[in-house]
């Protein structure tokens, strides 16, 4: 099967094809293979992730969702190869962007990679910034160190960034300091830097969790429009399924270090098939109607302690329909129509 | 209306000059390292030729004004000339202690680890001897002269700068902005040289104005002993020099002490203001 008429055939690809700037490439941009991490820790050894793989095309949003503690910022930080060793180690796996494993390339290689390949922007606005330099010097270090711009160029850069983000008068505001931003304009300053390079991907961990809702939308809106105008995949962590239903082309769902359920964004909102990701989508308000006084529904339970692993499936006590093999057994992964898999018994032999 | 846009260091210089005594110490620093530049050309004496009969009171010949130790040397030329020679050990000396301490502190405080256990060890190592008498015992080791007084100072005056760099930079290391800046592509040396210093520095600024005033007292104390540059005059060998004489000649001991005191004041006033313009938390008062 060729390129171009699996492209005609996919209306999900046809349809990227005309919302990004970069061609659809068949082959996927970043792919990460049976990644795990572990953390030692002076209780034991905690297994943060097992066996995590999934796949972000060009210009495409994958939203990985899950509970506090699931390693989803695990995840992004494995991938670019920012977890601190020790305590932590990446056990086994492949991070394959653009055709290199990041994960066996060098340190120095990879530092190329990062900012400007892929880069990251993370739930602190307030603290993500050095508060020793003004914001405009910080948008230009980085286009300065991938780039080689000289300093009158790299500031013009960070300039154009700045209007880019919607900061108004961004000319003056350049050469002001991270602490006379409020949160959401530094919110939108850390993404000026990360986009300044022009990466490949941009992976947003909670971008908008400590911004109050009005500018949570504001966010989101944006880092919609660049990922538009610039044709940049996005890898969205959040627990909000709003943003999710917003944003997100497919999703992945994890829990306890695994992940749970894959799929389009549609199928996973739609019919949400493992009891996790159900639970997950019941808990928030999303689009339905909550009368006054009406509970929302919650997941029982907390996320287990990952340094005692039982057998079976790590969702089993908190599951409404758990079975006895579900206590025994890790669930293998089925893999169903439309790209779509979930690691449940319940799906067992229900296979595409 | 519009928000001056001011830099961390614009504002505590700010808060710096709403502080009387600091600015007083500065003052004082100021006037003093004029005093030595310009004063031993104007005053054109001197300080290790006779001038005058020995033990001459201080205000009884105009000639010389502050007097003459046993010698018959000028007390006024030798605090012009000798200020220099304390002032210069006290920053050079300070200088290389903060290279010193701030180097294995960062490295020590940013990759942990046996980096970290290893260079502890060598700065409780340099910790527990006893400052005065390691610094002695360096500079008997190599002839007197004033570079081998600032090494030897340097050299047993950097552990506490150490120990905070260390402090500072394993605080830092983990901040949210230093894991933007890595997630940015930059590298441990970036990373320690543009993230971390310049926001580990206001505390390092203040013990690097302590330990001037520190080195100055170490400098007078060897001169006192006899163990600086005897072809250099210096506060410390003033008073080193006179010390049998002191009840005969108290001037000759006195005005050097006086100086030495002054200097080592300013320089603790202006850490003081230092330490609170630097402290953001301060600023709120």
């Amino acid at each position: 099967m060729s390129a171009p008429s699996t492209a005609a055939a996919n209306p999900q690809a046809s349809n990227l094809a005309s919302t990004s700037a970069a061609p659809v490439a068949s082959t996927p941009l970043l792919s990460v293979q049976g990644l795990g991490v572990e953390f030692r820790t002076r209780r034991g050894v905690a297994r943060v992730l097992d066996d995590v793989g999934f796949e972000l095309r060009r210009g495409q949003t994958l939203g990985v969702v899950g509970e506090s503690g699931c390693g989803k910022s695990v995840t992004a930080l494995a991938a670019m190869r920012l977890i601190s060793q020790p305590p932590g180690r990446i056990t086994a796996g492949r991070v394959f962007f653009d055709g290199r494993d990041l994960l066996s390339l060098p340190e120095a290689e990879m530092r190329r990679v990062r900012g400007n390949r892929i880069s990251m922007i993370f739930q602190e606005p307030m603290t993500s910034l050095n508060p020793a330099y003004t914001v405009g010097d910080q948008i230009a270090e980085a286009v300065r160190l991938h780039e080689g711009l000289s300093t009158a160029d790299s500031t013009a850069r960070a300039v154009q960034m700045l209007e880019a983000v919607g900061i108004p008068a961004a000319a003056q505001r350049v050469h002001e300091y991270p602490h006379q931003f409020s949160g959401g304009m530094r919110q939108r300053v850390m993404i000026a830097m990360a986009l300044a390079c022009k990466p490949d991907v941009l992976i947003a961990d909670e971008p908008t969790t400590a911004l109050d809702v009005t500018v949570q939308a504001q966010i989101f809106d944006l880092i919609a429009e660049l990922r538009e105008s610039t044709g940049t995949a996005v890898m969205l962590i959040t627990h909000d399924m709003g943003a999710i239903a917003e944003m997100a082309d497919s999703v992945v769902v994890m829990y306890a270090g695994r992940i749970v359920e894959t799929g389009d964004v549609r199928d996973i909102l739609g019919s949400p098939l493992h009891p996790y990701t159900r639970g997950l989508i019941a808990c928030s308000p999303g689009r339905r109607t909550v009368a006054p006084g009406e509970l929302l529904e919650e997941i029982p339970g907390t996320v287990p302690s990952l340094l005692e692993r039982g057998a079976g499936c790590l969702f089993a006590d908190r599951c409404a329909r758990v079975m006895q093999k579900c206590r025994q057994k890790l669930p293998a992964t089925t893999a169903l129509p439309g790209r779509r898999q979930v690691a449940c018994w319940l799906y067992e032999g229900s296979e595409a | 209306m519009s928000v001056e846009a001011l830099s961390p260091w614009h504002e505590a210089w700010r808060v710096f000059c709403s502080n009387k005594a600091a600015v007083l110490g500065l003052a004082i620093l100021l006037t003093l390292v004029g005093v030595m530049l310009v004063g031993p050309s104007a005053y054109g004496v001197a300080p290790f030729d006779i001038a005058g009969a020995p033990f001459t009171a201080p205000f009884t010949d105009p000639s010389v004004w502050l007097g003459t130790d046993y010698l018959g040397r000028d007390v006024l030329a030798g605090l012009l000339v000798g200020g220099r020679a304390t002032v210069l050990v006290g920053l050079a000396a300070a200088t290389v202690a903060v290279i010193i301490g701030v180097s294995i502190g960062a490295l020590a405080g940013f990759f942990g680890g046996w980096v970290d256990t290893a260079l502890s060890r060598v700065t409780e190592l340099f910790q527990v001897l006893p400052a005065l008498l390691f610094a002695m015992v360096l500079v008997t080791l190599f002839t007197p002269s004033l570079k081998v007084v600032i090494l030897a100072i340097g050299v047993v005056a950097w552990t506490g700068t150490a120990r905070l760099a260390r402090a500072e930079f394993m605080r830092l290391r983990n901040l949210e902005y230093a894991n933007a800046a890595r997630a940015m592509g930059a590298g441990p040396l970036r990373l320690m040289l543009r993230e971390i210093l310049p926001n580990a520095l206001p505390p390092l600024i203040v013990s690097a104005t302590l330990i001037v005033g520190s080195a100055i007292l170490f400098e007078a104390g060897l001169s006192f002993l006899g163990l600086s540059d005897a072809n250099v005059m210096s506060w410390g060998l003033m008073i080193g020099s006179n010390r049998r004489n002191i009840l005969e000649c108290w001037w000759a001991v006195s005005f050097p002490g006086a100086a030495i005191f002054l200097t080592v004041l300013a320089v603790s006033l202006i850490g003081d203001g230092l330490n609170d313009a630097l402290n953001p938390k301060l600023h709120l008062r």
